[in-house]
């Protein structure tokens, strides 16, 4: 079979378009290869940013500087693509060139979620997405504090938690009734709540900003917040983080006609709707392993995934079979890994000891696990992972026993 | 630096001079071999970044923290000469070293 040619253009330089280029000269592509990232900075490690943003350096390259040029990979970076002619097959840049490619690859990643409160857009109000974000959080909570976090999913609590490691106040405000509604079991909602709480967070659920607040000088104060029963107060902060989720940077795609649907909708070879047009990471809307629907997986082990599955489709080798989905957050002394979504009805059998921070949550449905939550028990989060690999039947009562070894239980 | 031979998952040998105080997985990482994924850059959290070491190398370095043995313990191919190759820093000692990748893509 002749090597693929030609010429593979890349938008985003992150993760997933990081990982892509490297994936694709290690597999043998010979031909030309040019991305184009919109920030400043080379790809980079974006999970240390909410989780180690006070501890230097934050700039933690995802490859060292000149690999790009030592693998003949072109960053054109603060360059961005604003249009698509697929027709054509042509990208058009920010300073206006035409460039042709023979594949193109969307990774283009999301936006972070604003807030559209009064004062949102205060000195010391911002969202945490980017290096450029995460350095002025850095020197604002090094400068200050107390912070207010805006949302409590996993940036926000990590968010937190960083804070409070550094003796920082911190409060978090989550318009749900427990946080990580979206993403986590209630059970592990009420253990990570507790876990802050211990810890000296502030924790408001069922509660929601209705503006931010200015002292002299224009500076933020403290964020006003709202409870369910229309009480109000203000907690004083001058840092306020907001955290409330992100969009798909689909419009690109969009507008070149691709088919979208709350991201760029691509099968488990990472094409889109036009066979020379790949799309990867966050912005792509998926198909998931044991999961009948497509989703946006927002994680770095699907963007990396996903640059394979891209790999594979441009080098013309076998697809993978897709993964088991998996996350990972580090909170205080917890290290959190989690495999497989949780949707719909579900049990959860509890394993290890919540309050001592090492525990295993596994969640079953008839029989079947569902998903695996679990804090510094590593041991289990793989256990758990290999039992959903495998649609493995499950007893509940030994899966909470710790008599029960985990080899046992995942058939290993 | 010392001389670290990466034998990858297809049988290739890979000599790659590593500076002191990396690891062995970003002596890997660095010279875009493959086999070794770093998912989580190192932070002992994917375990993507899957190696054999010989008795005599497993000496040079730390012994393993929880959390890489028990991650260990569920890989596929995994041994006693097992190890993270991302909690492997490399010192003077670590010359001419012969390291086994395991593939990790998938």
């Amino acid at each position: 079979m002749t090597p693929p040619r030609g010429r593979v253009v890349v938008v985003g330089a992150g993760h997933a378009g990081g990982t892509f280029v490297t994936l694709l000269r290690q597999a043998g592509f010979a031909g030309e290869v040019v991305v184009f990232g919109d920030e400043p900075d080379p790809p980079y490690h974006r999970p240390p940013l909410s989780k180690e943003f006070l501890t230097d350096p934050l700039e933690r390259w995802l490859r060292a500087p000149g690999f790009y040029a030592e693998q003949g990979v072109a960053l054109r970076l603060g360059e961005a693509v604003v249009a698509v002619d697929r027709r054509a097959g042509t990208v058009t840049t920010s300073r206006g060139e035409s460039l042709a490619y023979d594949h193109l690859v969307l990774a283009t990643g999301a936006a972070p979620r604003q807030l559209a409160v009064p004062g949102a857009d205060l000195d010391g109000v911002q969202v945490l997405r980017s290096l450029a974000d995460a350095r002025a959080l850095r020197d604002r909570v090094r400068t200050g504090g107390p912070v207010v976090v805006v949302g409590g999913g996993y940036v926000g609590l990590e968010v937190a938690a960083a804070a409070r490691g550094h003796g920082v106040a911190a409060t978090v405000i989550e318009r749900e009734d427990r946080v990580l509604a979206r993403v986590a079991s209630p059970a592990l909602s009420a253990i990570l709540r507790d876990y802050h709480v211990a810890r000296g967070t502030a924790v408001l659920t069922g509660q929601t900003v209705r503006a931010f607040d200015a002292g002299p000088g224009g500076r933020l104060r403290a964020a006003l917040v709202t409870d369910e029963a229309g009480g109000e107060r203000a907690v004083p902060c001058s840092v306020a983080v907001v955290g409330v989720g992100a969009a798909p940077r689909d419009d690109l795609a969009r507008d070149a006609g691709l088919a979208c649907d709350a991201g760029v909708i691509v099968d488990a070879g990472a094409r889109t709707s036009d066979s020379r047009v790949l799309a990867i990471g966050d912005v792509t809307s998926r198909p998931v392993r044991a999961l009948a629907r497509r989703m946006r997986l927002e994680s770095i082990p699907s963007a990396v995934e996903q640059a394979r599955q891209a790999v594979a489709t441009i080098m013309g080798t076998a697809p993978e079979e897709l993964e088991v989905p998996w996350f990972w957050s580090d909170q205080f002394d917890l290290k959190l890994k989690i495999a497989g979504v949780l949707s719909g009805p579900y049990e959860t059998a509890v394993r290890g000891d919540p309050g001592a921070g090492r525990f295993a949550l596994f969640h079953h449905r008839d029989g079947e696990l569902v998903g695996v939550e679990t804090a510094n028990s590593a041991g289990a989060y793989m256990a758990g992972r290999r039992m959903l690999a495998a649609r493995r039947r499950v007893d509940p009562v030994r899966l909470a026993d710790p008599a029960a070894g985990l080899h046992e239980l995942a058939g290993v | 630096m010392p001389l670290i031979t990466y034998i990858l998952p297809d049988g290739t040998e890979k000599p790659v001079d590593v500076a002191i105080g990396l690891s062995i997985m970003d002596g890997s990482v660095r010279n875009n071999l493959p086999g070794i994924v770093a998912e989580c850059g190192g932070s002992c959290s994917c375990a993507t970044c899957h190696v054999h070491l010989d008795a005599a190398a497993r000496a040079l370095f730390d012994e393993p923290v929880d959390e890489e043995v028990q991650l260990l313990e569920f890989l596929d191919g995994a041994d006693e000469d097992s190890r993270l190759a991302c909690q492997l820093i490399v010192t003077e000692r670590c010359e001419g070293i012969r390291v086994r990748v395991v593939d990790s893509a998938g």
